[in-house]
C-alpha cells in the first residue's frame, strides 16, 4: 500500500487507487435481487462523469452539498465527485424529522443537496427556509418524482449525462478537473458531520483530509486491512464511523464496500456477502444474539441440547483459543467437533464465516454478549472514539481482550486523564473545529490540542481505558454516595428482556429506574409461559413481567453492593414504563441513545410519584405517530421498591 | 394476443372498458340490474357501494368468471363474447382477490412468478429441459419480477414463504402477482381490507404509483370512503344491483342518493 505523502486528499486517493488495484472490485449494489459491482476504474468513469455534471450545475469550491439518505452506491460517489471540485459534503441524517434537518441544512449553508428518493425530496421541499437556500436537489431514485417542476431538481442520471456531455465536448475538461484535484491540499474540509446532540442543537464538526486521511491509515495498519476486504455500508452515512469505514479507509485501503439492499435485508445481505470487516454498535450484536435464542428455544429437544452442551464448551475455552492460549487437549477436540456442528453454522447464519475482526462502539456491550461472539471464534473487538477525534481514541488489540476496556490508545493517539477524571486526548485525527460555533471549538479543543472527551473513566493496571459514565452525568446522592446513571443503566439493560432503562438520583435520596422491557423477548417469553396480551401497554404492566423485572434489579442490587463505591447506588424503587422509548418522540437520539433531561421533563408526574411513597401513578403523554400524527397514550403505571443490601448480607452472600 | 396489442395502441384517456346493460341472476336472486359505465385507458375507476350491492359480480363480469344474461362487454374497441378467465387474462387483464388467493407454501418471488404465465411461450416439455429459449425466458421474467419485488419494496420477504407473511404483507405481494402479467387493466378487489392506517396510505401510494410508472388502467372496489375519494378519477356507486350515482368523487360525495345508500338512512 502507497502511503506517500502526495496523496493527501480523498480525491487524489481516487485516482492512486482506481489505478493500483483498476480491476478489483471496488463497490457492490444489491438490485432486482443481484448483486452489481463496479470495479475502481468503473468507479472512477462513474464519479468523474458525476462530479463534472455537478460543476455544470453549478457546485464550486467551499460549496456544501448535502446528503440526504441511506447507503447507496452513489451518495458514496458524492462524496468524491464534490471533494474533487473542492466543495464539502454534509451528510445528514435522513430519519431525522424535518425540524432537526431543515436546522442543520441552514447551520451548515447547504446550497445543493443530493437525496436518495421521493421520501426525501418532499422533506426538504416542505422546509420552507432550508428549501430556498438550496439551490439544486439532486435524487437517485426517479420513482414518483416524474410530475414535479424541474427547474432546479434533477435525475442523477442526467447530472451524469451533463458531465459526459462536458467531457465529449470539451477536449480540456477532464485536465481541468485533474488539475483541481491535483490542487486540493490536506490541511482543508474534507466534511462536516453534525453530532447527533444528546445535548442541545447538533454541532458541524469540521474534519480536514488529514483528519481522516491519517485516521484511515491508521485503522487499516492496526488491523491489516488491505484491498483484499469487503465490508457491508449499512450503518447512517452521517455518522462518523460509517465515514471511516465506508469511505476513509474504502479509499485508503482500496477495499471492497458492499451496499445492501435495503435496510430490511441487511441480515440476509450480510449472510451473502459474509464481510471480512464489520462495524456494528451493541445493539446489532444484542438483537442477533437475541434472535439466535429465541430460535433455539423453538427448536427441537435435540438441537436444544447440541446447542448448549456445545456453547458450554465454548465459553469454557472459546475465548482462551482465540487469545492464542493453549486449552488443553480435550477441550481443544470438543472445540473442533462444536465448531463442525455448532459454531461454524451459527457464524455463517450472521454472516460472520470470513471476519477477519468486528468492532463495536457508541455503548458498553454487555460482556456476556462479548463473550458469546468471542467464544465463537469471531474476531469482535472494542474501540472508543468521538466525531471529533475521527473515530479511533483507543481500541484493543489482538490478543489483549478484556471486555470492560474499551483497549489501549490508537496509533498517534495520546491520552491523558484530567484532575476531574475527564478522559483527554490529543492526535493528527482531531477535529478543525465546530462550524460556525469558536465558543464550543475552544470549550472542547485547547490551544495544545488537547480535547475533552466529556466521559470519566481511568486507565487500569493493564494500560486500558476503562469508562466509567459521562463526566457531567456522573453525579451524586444526597447522602453523598457517587451516582453514576450510565453505568447502572448498562447493567440493567445487559438482561435480553430489559431494553432501555433510565437511572435518576443526583441530588435526590436515592437511585430510581424507568425501564423499558424488550418487545421481542418479553412477548417469546409470554407466549412460552402462556401469558396472553393484547397490546405493548398491557405486556409492560403485566404483574408477572413486574415479577420478572424484580428478579432483574434484585440482581443488579446484589452487584451493585458487592462494589465498593457503588453500594450507595442500589436501586431503591423502579417502574416500567407504558411506552416504548421512540426517537420519533424525541426520547432517544438518532443514534439510540437516552435523552435524559428531555425524558425528566416528559415524565415529570412519574419521577415525583418514584420519590414519594405512590404505588401507582397515572400518565398522559403525547406520541407521535411515523407520518407525523399525535396522538395521546394514558396508563396508571405501577411502582416497586425494592431490597436494599447492606455489608451484611453482602458478606453472606459473598 | 391481437386484443393486447389492439389495447395498447390506444391513447390515454380514450375508453378502455365498457359494460352495457350488464344484468346477472345466481337463479331468482338479481345480482345486477342493467348496469352501464366505461373505464378510460390510464384513469383510476372505483366502484363503491354497501355490501351485497354487486361489486364483486361486476369485477367478475369484468374478468369473465360470470356470464352476464344480458349486456354486453367491450374491451379495447371489440366485444367479448363469454369468454373463459384465462383468455381476459391473456387480453391483459389481472386482478387481485377480496380474499388473498396466494400459494401458501410458495415463496413471494415464486408467487409473482406465477403471474408471468400470461408471458411464457415455451411448452412444458423445453421448460423442463431449460435450456436455450426456455431459460433465456425465464431470465427474462425474472428480471420483471425483479422490478416488481422492488417497486414494491418486498425486497426483504423475497424467499419467505407467503403463509408466514402478515397480511397486509400477503396483499401486497397479490398486487405483485397481478402486476407480473403486465396487466392494461388492473381489478383490484378490496386492496385495503383489514388494513391499518399506515397499511392503507402505503398501498394508496403503490396504487397511484403503479398508474404513474406503468400507465395501467385500475378499477378497484373499496370500502374505505376516505381512500376511493382520495385516489380515484372516478367513480360508480351500486345499491341493490342498480348503478345509482356515477362521476367524480366530489359529484358522488354529495349525490343524495348515493348518501342515502351508502350512509344507510335510507334501507337500514
Amino acid at each position: 500500500m502507497n502511503q506517500d505523502s502526495s496523496l493527501d486528499t480523498f480525491p487524489k486517493h481516487l485516482l492512486h487507487t482506481a489505478r493500483v488495484h483498476a480491476n478489483r472490485p471496488a463497490m457492490r449494489h444489491k438490485e432486482y435481487g443481484v448483486w452489481q459491482s463496479w470495479t475502481w476504474s468503473q468507479l472512477l468513469d462513474e464519479i468523474r462523469a458525476y462530479s463534472l455534471g455537478l460543476k455544470e450545475l453549478g457546485v464550486s469550491p467551499g460549496d456544501k452539498v448535502a446528503m440526504v439518505g441511506s447507503n447507496k452506491p452513489r451518495l458514496y460517489w458524492t462524496f468524491a465527485a464534490v471533494q474533487a471540485l473542492g466543495a464539502v459534503p454534509v451528510p445528514v441524517y435522513a430519519e431525522s424529522v424535518a425540524e432537526e434537518m431543515e436546522y442543520v441544512l441552514t447551520h451548515a449553508d447547504a446550497k445543493y443537496a443530493v437525496c436518495q428518493d421521493q421520501e426525501q425530496v418532499d422533506k426538504l421541499l416542505s422546509m420552507s427556509e432550508a428549501s430556498q437556500l438550496i439551490q439544486h436537489i439532486i435524487y437517485d431514485e426517479e420513482r414518483g418524482l416524474r410530475d414535479y417542476d424541474h427547474s432546479r431538481l434533477h435525475h442523477f442520471e442526467q447530472v451524469q449525462q451533463l458531465g459526459r456531455d462536458k467531457l465529449s465536448n470539451d477536449t480540456n475538461a477532464e485536465q481541468a478537473w485533474l488539475d483541481a484535484i491535483a490542487q486540493g491540499r490536506g490541511d482543508e474540509l474534507c466534511v462536516m458531520l453534525y453530532t447527533s446532540g444528546t445535548t442541545g442543537k447538533p454541532k458541524g464538526v469540521m474534519l480536514s483530509h488529514n483528519n481522516v486521511m491519517s485516521a484511515s491509515r491508521n485503522a487499516n495498519l492496526f488491523d491489516n486491512l488491505t484491498e483484499k476486504e469487503e465490508v457491508l455500508a449499512y450503518l447512517p452515512l452521517a455518522w462518523v464511523g460509517d465515514h471511516i469505514f465506508s469511505y476513509g479507509q474504502f479509499l485508503t485501503a482500496g477495499y471492497c464496500v458492499c451496499c445492501p439492499e435495503s435496510q430490511d435485508t441487511v441480515e440476509v445481505d450480510r449472510r451473502e456477502i459474509a464481510p471480512t470487516y464489520f462495524f456494528a454498535p451493541p445493539r446489532v450484536f444484542e438483537n442477533l444474539l437475541t434472535n439466535i435464542t429465541v430460535r433455539m428455544q423453538d427448536a427441537g429437544r435435540f438441537k436444544r441440547w447440541l446447542y448448549s452442551y456445545f456453547m458450554s464448551v465454548a465459553s469454557r475455552c472459546g475465548e482462551d483459543r482465540l487469545n492464542g492460549k493453549s486449552v488443553g487437549l480435550k477441550d481443544s477436540l470438543l472445540y473442533t467437533i462444536g465448531n463442525a456442528m455448532v459454531y461454524g453454522p451459527l457464524r455463517n447464519r450472521m454472516g460472520m464465516t470470513r471476519l477477519k475482526v468486528g468492532y463495536t462502539a457508541g455503548e458498553a456491550i454487555g460482556p456476556e454478549i462479548f463473550s458469546f461472539y468471542r467464544s465463537l471464534g469471531i474476531n469482535l473487538k472494542q474501540l472508543y472514539g468521538q466525531t471529533e477525534a475521527s473515530v479511533y481514541i483507543t481500541a484493543q488489540p489482538d490478543g489483549e481482550i478484556f471486555a470492560d476496556t474499551v483497549g489501549k490508545p490508537s496509533p498517534e493517539v495520546e491520552l491523558e486523564i484530567d484532575e476531574n477524571g475527564e478522559v483527554l486526548y490529543r492526535s493528527p485525527g482531531v477535529f478543525m473545529g465546530y462550524y460556525k460555533n469558536e465558543e464550543a471549538t475552544r470549550e472542547t479543543k485547547d490551544a495544545a490540542g488537547w480535547v475533552k472527551t466529556g466521559d470519566a473513566g481511568f486507565i487500569d493496571s493493564n494500560g486500558h481505558l476503562k469508562i466509567i459514565d459521562r463526566a457531567k452525568d456522573v453525579g451524586k446522592l444526597n447522602d453523598g454516595n457517587m451516582f453514576p446513571p450510565k453505568y447502572i443503566e448498562n447493567k440493567l439493560k445487559f438482561f435480553p428482556n430489559i431494553k432501555e432503562a433510565v437511572a435518576f438520583g443526583n441530588e435526590r435520596d436515592y437511585t430510581a429506574v424507568f425501564l423499558n422491557i424488550d418487545l421481542v423477548a418479553v412477548s417469546n417469553w409470554a407466549e412460552r409461559n402462556n401469558i396472553a396480551y393484547a397490546s405493548y401497554q398491557e405486556l409492560a404492566a403485566h404483574p408477572e413481567v413486574y415479577r420478572m423485572m424484580e428478579e432483574h434489579v434484585d440482581q443488579i442490587n446484589r452487584d451493585l453492593s458487592n462494589e465498593d463505591r457503588m453500594a450507595g447506588a442500589q436501586i431503591r424503587r423502579f417502574l416500567v414504563l407504558h411506552k416504548e422509548l421512540d426517537a420519533d418522540d424525541g426520547e432517544l437520539t438518532r443514534t439510540l441513545k437516552v435523552r435524559r433531561s428531555f425524558i425528566a421533563e416528559r415524565y415529570d408526574a412519574l419521577i415525583e410519584a418514584l420519590y414519594s411513597d405512590k404505588t401507582e401513578q397515572f400518565i398522559t403523554t403525547e406520541v407521535v405517530f411515523e407520518d407525523g400524527r399525535r396522538g395521546e397514550l394514558s396508563a396508571t403505571v405501577q411502582i416497586r421498591d425494592m431490597k436494599i443490601y447492606g455489608q451484611e448480607v453482602l458478606r453472606e452472600s459473598a | 394476443m391481437g386484443a393486447r396489442a389492439a389495447a395498447q395502441s390506444i391513447d390515454q384517456g380514450a375508453e378502455l372498458l365498457r359494460v352495457d346493460d350488464i344484468s346477472l341472476s345466481f337463479g331468482g336472486v338479481k345480482a345486477l340490474t342493467d348496469v352501464s359505465f366505461d373505464v378510460l385507458r390510464g384513469e383510476v375507476r372505483a366502484i363503491i357501494g354497501p355490501n351485497g350491492a354487486g361489486k364483486s359480480s361486476m369485477l367478475n363480469v369484468i374478468n369473465g368468471f360470470y356470464h352476464p344474461q344480458q349486456g354486453e362487454v367491450w374491451f379495447a374497441g371489440s366485444q367479448r363474447r363469454n369468454p373463459k378467465p384465462h383468455n381476459i387474462a391473456h387480453q391483459g387483464i389481472a386482478r387481485t382477490f377480496q380474499n388473498i388467493a396466494l400459494f401458501n407454501g410458495m415463496s413471494t418471488l415464486d408467487n409473482i412468478m406465477t403471474g408471468r404465465f400470461t408471458h411464457m411461450k415455451q411448452n412444458m416439455l423445453m421448460q423442463a429441459f431449460w435450456r436455450g429459449p426456455a431459460e433465456r425466458e425465464e431470465v427474462q421474467n425474472r428480471e420483471k419480477v425483479e422490478e416488481i419485488i422492488d417497486f414494491l419494496e418486498i425486497q426483504a420477504i423475497r424467499k419467505t414463504p407467503v403463509g408466514r407473511l402478515p397480511y397486509g404483507l400477503q396483499k401486497r405481494v397479490e398486487l405483485g402477482r397481478a402486476l407480473a402479467a403486465e396487466p392494461i387493466l388492473l381489478l383490484l378487489d378490496e386492496p385495503m381490507a383489514g388494513m391499518n392506517v399506515e397499511e392503507k396510505e402505503d398501498m394508496s401510494r403503490f396504487i397511484l404509483d403503479v398508474k404513474d410508472e406503468f400507465g395501467t388502467t385500475i378499477t378497484l372496489i373499496e370500502h374505505d370512503m376516505g381512500v376511493v375519494m382520495d385516489i380515484s378519477d372516478r367513480v360508480v356507486v351500486l345499491d341493490y344491483g342498480r348503478k345509482i350515482g356515477d362521476g367524480t368523487p366530489d359529484e358522488v360525495r354529495n349525490d343524495q342518493a348515493v348518501i342515502d345508500a351508502y350512509l344507510g338512512v335510507a334501507h337500514d
